[in-house]
């Protein structure tokens, strides 16, 4: 297993006119990826006038937060100036219920599809994985009727259960796939000792969800707090996601355009995904490889 | 068996399978009203006239040929198109790349594999700002090459109508190219080391090896990438609003975006649920073949 894992290219020889290329490459491509944040940093560290004379790489000569502290609680969108925290707030509150109403979903919806044959579960199966490809524009016009006819459209539970909902394929696939590669032994043993269906969920499976679940939260936790199309749809004015909200406070262009606090709104809601994505590391990549390669 | 020993059995059976029959309920709700109902509702809708409000009259086929002749739907079809293909080749060539070089037992290759990929831990609008920002007709790479020098140098793709797209896809491969290259490294750690050992006895030069040798061997792991980001194509519709808002005019305009106006701003139900249909249509003849391969003939639906 751990020889598998080893990079299986061929072996490095000295110091030649190929090695240095690999590094070159490397280096450049990784230029290409790091640039456009360093310039969106250097950028909401420098004042409007240094922004306007000088180039993106120039460095800031007396480094600022002013553009910070104005996105974080002033920059405006349309008549409103409040600051980007408002929507930062509202996907805190968006963010907690969605991740674990939809994995609890999903890990229940996962266990029943793994260890029963309930008749037709694999047909919501089939009809779940299908839909993951499925574009939201192709549901969403109806989903909007409906939940203003329950009287959840544009309100908080509204956008927890869309996120729920569209969060359901994948949550699923994710446990269905774990579940049904744990020794299915442990199942039959605890059905015999006359466990029932919560009880085996609880004592037995659950206890040994803890890898899948933390890939799980990274998923949704990033992909939650980066939707925008959903909460643009369901959330309402009053619960509107910071990814909204800053698309809004870049498209407002009142006054002078402020690029610095723009770049500062962009970073600070970006933040919470990429300190995830650092923080997480092999996680975030397994979680990846689990939609993609299984699934 | 008797009949009463069978009636007791379907008891137990029942018993068995109530609760997690139940526990499934959800997910049968949702695959009925959402992933079902919804969808059937939209192409009902697109055989319709409504304006503001759903109605459910019988229009037939007019507001899909009233589709064709929008202007703006017939272009989005076509900056998608573009958009596809080039977002697409360049992603799995880049990612391709990433990967092998990667691979090559480089020094510090955790850092690298962070870089190339951190950019797909954002959402789009952050992706479409950023790139809004380099691209920024007086302010951005422009200027910044003219500081270097270089003083009649022009680089306004993002504001020029027949190249606006191209912005879209450079933005895009940024984004997302980071995810092929993961991908295709999980492949590569798979080759097995004897293979290497044979073409250097053989001594094939190495970039013949992941030509002829690895390249074919990623083959399902290409296919999974490749319908990854022709979803992603299907559904663009963060990033243009991000980036573009679709101008200037309707150069960039895409059939996520056209449709979601058409629903929220411009009070074109109907048409609108045939672009939407139109767009299923799409999807599930790309999507639909792979699906069926990869989970249903080769594993079976259960694993």
């Amino acid at each position: 297993m751990s020889a598998a894992a080893e990079p299986a290219g061929p072996r490095p020889r000295r110091l030649t006119l190929s090695r240095v290329g690999v590094y070159v490459f490397l280096v450049g491509a990784s230029a290409f990826f790091l640039l456009p944040l360093w310039a969106m940093v250097l950028t909401s560290l420098k004042p409007m006038s240094e922004i306007q004379q000088g180039d993106l790489f120039q460095l800031p000569h007396t480094p600022t937060f002013a553009a910070w502290s104005r996105a974080w609680s002033h920059a405006c969108t349309g008549l409103a100036c409040n600051g980007i925290s408002v929507g930062f707030a509202n996907s805190v509150k968006i963010l907690v219920p969605s991740v674990v109403a939809s994995i609890a979903l999903g890990a229940l919806t996962g266990y029943a599809l793994a260890f029963y044959r309930v008749r037709g579960g694999n047909l919501v199966f089939a009809i779940l994985l299908v839909g993951a490809f499925i574009p939201y524009q192709v549901f969403i016009y109806p989903l909007v009727r409906i939940f203003a006819w329950i009287g959840i459209y544009g309100t908080l539970t509204g956008i927890v259960v869309i996120h729920s909902i569209f969060g359901l394929p994948f949550m699923t696939l994710l446990f269905r796939n774990y579940y049904s590669s744990l020794p299915r032994e442990l199942f039959n043993a605890a059905r015999v000792d006359g466990a029932g269906f919560l009880g085996i969920l609880r004592h037995v499976i659950l206890p040994m969800s803890t890898p899948i679940v933390i890939v799980a939260v990274i998923l949704q936790v990033t992909g939650i707090w980066n939707d925008f199309i959903l909460g643009l749809t369901f959330a309402g004015l009053a619960n509107q996601p910071m990814t909204v909200q800053l698309n809004n406070v870049v498209a407002t262009t009142q006054g002078t355009v402020e690029y610095d606090v723009d770049m500062a709104a962009t970073i600070l809601t970006a933040a919470l995904p990429l300190a995830v994505y650092l923080v997480s590391g092999r996680w975030f990549v397994r979680g990846i490889a689990a939609g993609a390669v299984k699934g | 068996m008797t009949p009463a020993e069978s009636a007791a059995k379907f008891r137990a059976r029942l018993r068995n399978q109530a609760p997690a029959a139940l526990a499934l309920l959800p997910a049968a709700i949702v695959v009925a009203v959402v992933y079902v109902g919804s969808m059937l509702m939209t192409a009902r809708l697109s055989f319709s006239s409504s304006h503001m409000l759903p109605t459910f009259d019988w229009a037939g086929g007019e507001q899909y040929s009233r589709l064709f002749d929008t202007e703006r739907f017939v272009e989005s079809t076509q900056h998608i198109a573009l958009f596809g293909v080039l977002f697409i080749v360049a992603s799995l060539t880049l990612g391709f790349l990433l990967a092998v070089f990667i691979d090559q037992k480089v020094r510090f290759e955790a850092l690298f594999r962070t870089i190339f990929l951190y950019p797909f831990s954002m959402s789009f609008i952050v992706t479409g700002l950023v790139w809004q920002w380099m691209l920024h007709p007086e302010l951005g790479i422009e200027k910044t090459v003219r500081a270097w020098g270089f003083a009649h140098f022009t680089f306004r793709w993002i504001v020029d109508e027949n190249l606006v797209v191209y912005t879209l896809v450079i933005a895009a491969v940024w984004q997302a190219s980071g995810l092929v290259m993961a991908i295709l490294l999980a492949g590569l750690r798979g080759v097995d080391a004897e293979l290497w050992k044979a073409t250097k006895i053989d001594a094939i030069p190495t970039w013949r090896v992941y030509w002829s040798v690895i390249l074919p061997t990623l083959g399902p792991m290409l296919t999974t990438a490749a319908v990854l980001l022709a979803v992603s194509v299907a559904k663009l519709f963060d990033l243009v609003v991000a980036m573009t808002r679709g101008g200037p005019g309707i150069s960039s305009e895409v059939p996520a975006k056209f449709i979601m106006d058409n629903f929220f701003g411009r009070s074109n139900v109907a048409l609108g649920s045939a672009a939407a249909t139109m767009l299923l249509v799409t999807v599930v003849a790309v999507v639909g073949p792979w699906v069926y391969f990869e989970h249903f003939r080769r594993k079976g639906v259960r694993a």
